[in-house]
């Protein structure tokens, strides 16, 4: 692959696995009666790795999700997850009933939990908010405490499921930022899930397009974050048309990368 | 409750009109107490007149009276007092049993399986149908009296509860766990604060049954509370002491009511339209 394309294909036969991934899945498959929603999924997220999931509605990914965050029990199956995991939803999820610093500490051990809901707090810009109730929060300042939640524990795993989905343009750029120098910092291992092929290529080291249970595609990012504005428009058309058409079973990419 | 309703929107009103004072109107100027007052000066007039006579209804001059000659000889505090006791003790055991009785079915499968088909087929039955068995079983002392007021106010509280507990938003049950929360945290930080709204409202329909089934209870050969004190008058014609109690049966409703407010605006701080004011 040319270096200065800025991402490559990943072919998976040449894939070199990580010597200690943080999530490992083999051969994971599930099943609702007769459904089959996740067909054979092979899956290595490598330490501080940050990788985005594309795919469609039904396309599998809410249930891989899950189950990566363990809310969904999964037995017999080849599945390595880590204990210290953190989950960011669309919707916020805070407890309305709990002020924000309470909803920030909830389920941490020891007693110095405001003390730790503070910091997270500030990380994210709310550091005035702490004795706000969630309910006058917006829709941005919710999901930065949700943020805030996630990092407390310290995860070495971050699912984000389209965190961004129900905020404004301008909101989401700066949610974007925040999480990348969020990430820098505490270099947790991101999985976003997102529809929004932009938000993908902007964050992500490695893309992957989830349909049918399967991953159809896979794209890393080698690029600096900031510099990929030159082929994001090439990576973009070639994402959408995994996404969108029902021709890529025989592997044909309209948009031949190789032209360049 | 219409009348604590009344109540609140001419408090509202008379707290906006003493931040922005308006020029006098009668409409604006205690205009929801009009037509109470003008009723009342009604009734004191036909009295006067001899138009409503005393053993039909006594004057509202004569029920204050009266009511002040009650409290002065303690005749009506002591008599009260035994009456809100029968309260107590009743609510203090339905709201228990309710409680107890809503969470294992609401938290448990098997408890809901062998807990919800016998409180259907209780809801069926008036507790006040069952007056004359608690006669039969407990006598005409104070234990039918408080047995049917617990009996009474039981189901309210199980129901509410009940379907709080599994009305809890899965979303937010979710989240919880995805941080790693145990079911006993899970019940203590997510089910039983999602529960509080809907249980209050129980609480309250509990409160408006005691009171109901402490009226008709204390009819059971009562030698103390207001129910005696109602009946004594009705023998001696005394129509400004049934007045007088019929007065401290509406305030016991309105004390209720204030109280479940009153936990309510503590408990539920977090709601938007508590939080606003």
């Amino acid at each position: 692959m040319d270096a200065r394309l800025g991402f490559s294909t990943v072919d998976s036969a040449v894939h070199q696995p990580h010597p200690e991934p943080v999530v490992r899945l083999r051969d994971f498959t599930r099943r609702f009666g007769a459904n089959t929603i996740i067909d054979g999924l092979d899956l290595d997220i490598a330490p501080g790795e940050f990788i985005a999931l594309l795919g469609r509605s039904g396309s599998g990914k809410t249930t891989l999700l899950r189950t990566l965050a363990g809310l969904d029990e999964v037995r017999d199956q080849d599945v390595e997850v880590p204990d210290s995991r953190a989950v960011v939803f669309q919707d916020a999820r805070l407890l309305p009933w709990k002020p924000v610093w309470k909803n920030v500490a909830l389920g941490l051990k020891g007693d110095n939990g405001r003390a730790r809901a503070e910091v997270a707090l500030k990380e994210v810009g709310l550091g005035h908010r702490l004795d706000a109730w969630p309910l006058t929060l917006s829709g941005g300042e919710a999901q930065r405490v949700a943020l805030a939640r996630a990092l407390v524990r310290e995860p070495q795993l971050l699912l984000l499921d389209e965190p961004f989905a129900a905020l404004d343009a301008l909101t989401r750029y700066r949610m974007h930022d925040l999480v990348l120098s969020l990430w820098r910092k505490h270099k947790p291992a991101v999985l976003i899930v997102t529809h929004d092929v932009e938000e993908a290529i902007a964050l992500a080291d490695r893309v992957l397009v989830l349909d049918r249970g399967r991953i159809v595609a896979e794209e890393r990012i080698t690029a600096p974050r900031g510099e990929r504005s030159s082929f994001a428009g090439r990576l973009r058309e070639k994402l959408l048309s995994h996404l969108g058409g029902d021709d890529h079973d025989d592997g044909v990419v309209p948009f031949a990368v190789a032209a360049e | 409750m219409a009348v604590l309703t009344i109540n609140d929107t001419s408090r509202a009103r008379r707290s906006r009109s003493a931040s922005a004072p308006r020029p006098f109107s009668l409409s604006r100027f205690g205009g929801r107490w009009l037509s109470p007052v003008l009723l009342l000066l009604l009734w004191e007039a036909g009295s006067r007149l001899g138009l409503i006579p005393e053993r039909t209804l006594a004057a509202p001059s004569a029920v204050l009276g009266t009511l002040l000659e009650m409290v002065i000889s303690g005749e009506l505090p002591s008599n009260l007092l035994v009456s809100f006791a029968r309260v107590a003790v009743g609510l203090l055991i339905g709201v228990g049993l309710g409680l107890g009785l809503g969470l294992v079915a609401g938290l448990s499968r098997s408890g809901e399986l062998a807990v919800d088909p016998l409180m259907q087929i209780k809801r069926t039955i008036p507790a006040l149908a069952l007056t004359p068995l608690f006669i039969v079983w407990f006598g005409i002392g104070e234990t039918p009296k408080v047995a049917l007021i617990a009996f009474g106010t039981i189901f309210p509280v199980y129901l509410n509860l009940y379907s709080g507990i599994r009305s809890v938003d899965l979303r937010l049950l979710d989240a919880a766990k995805s941080f790693g929360l145990s079911r006993w945290e899970q019940i203590w930080h997510v089910i039983l604060p999602s529960a509080l709204p809907s249980l209050l409202v129980g609480l309250r329909y509990a409160l408006s049954v005691s009171i109901l089934v402490l009226v008709v209870a204390e009819q059971i050969n009562a030698s103390a509370g207001l129910g005696y004190l109602i009946n004594n008058a009705r023998d001696f014609m005394r129509t400004d002491i049934i007045v007088v109690c019929l007065m401290v049966y509406a305030i016991l409703g309105l004390g209720a009511d204030w109280l479940v407010r009153t936990i309510e605006a503590r408990a539920l701080i977090w709601r938007p339209s508590i939080v606003e004011q």
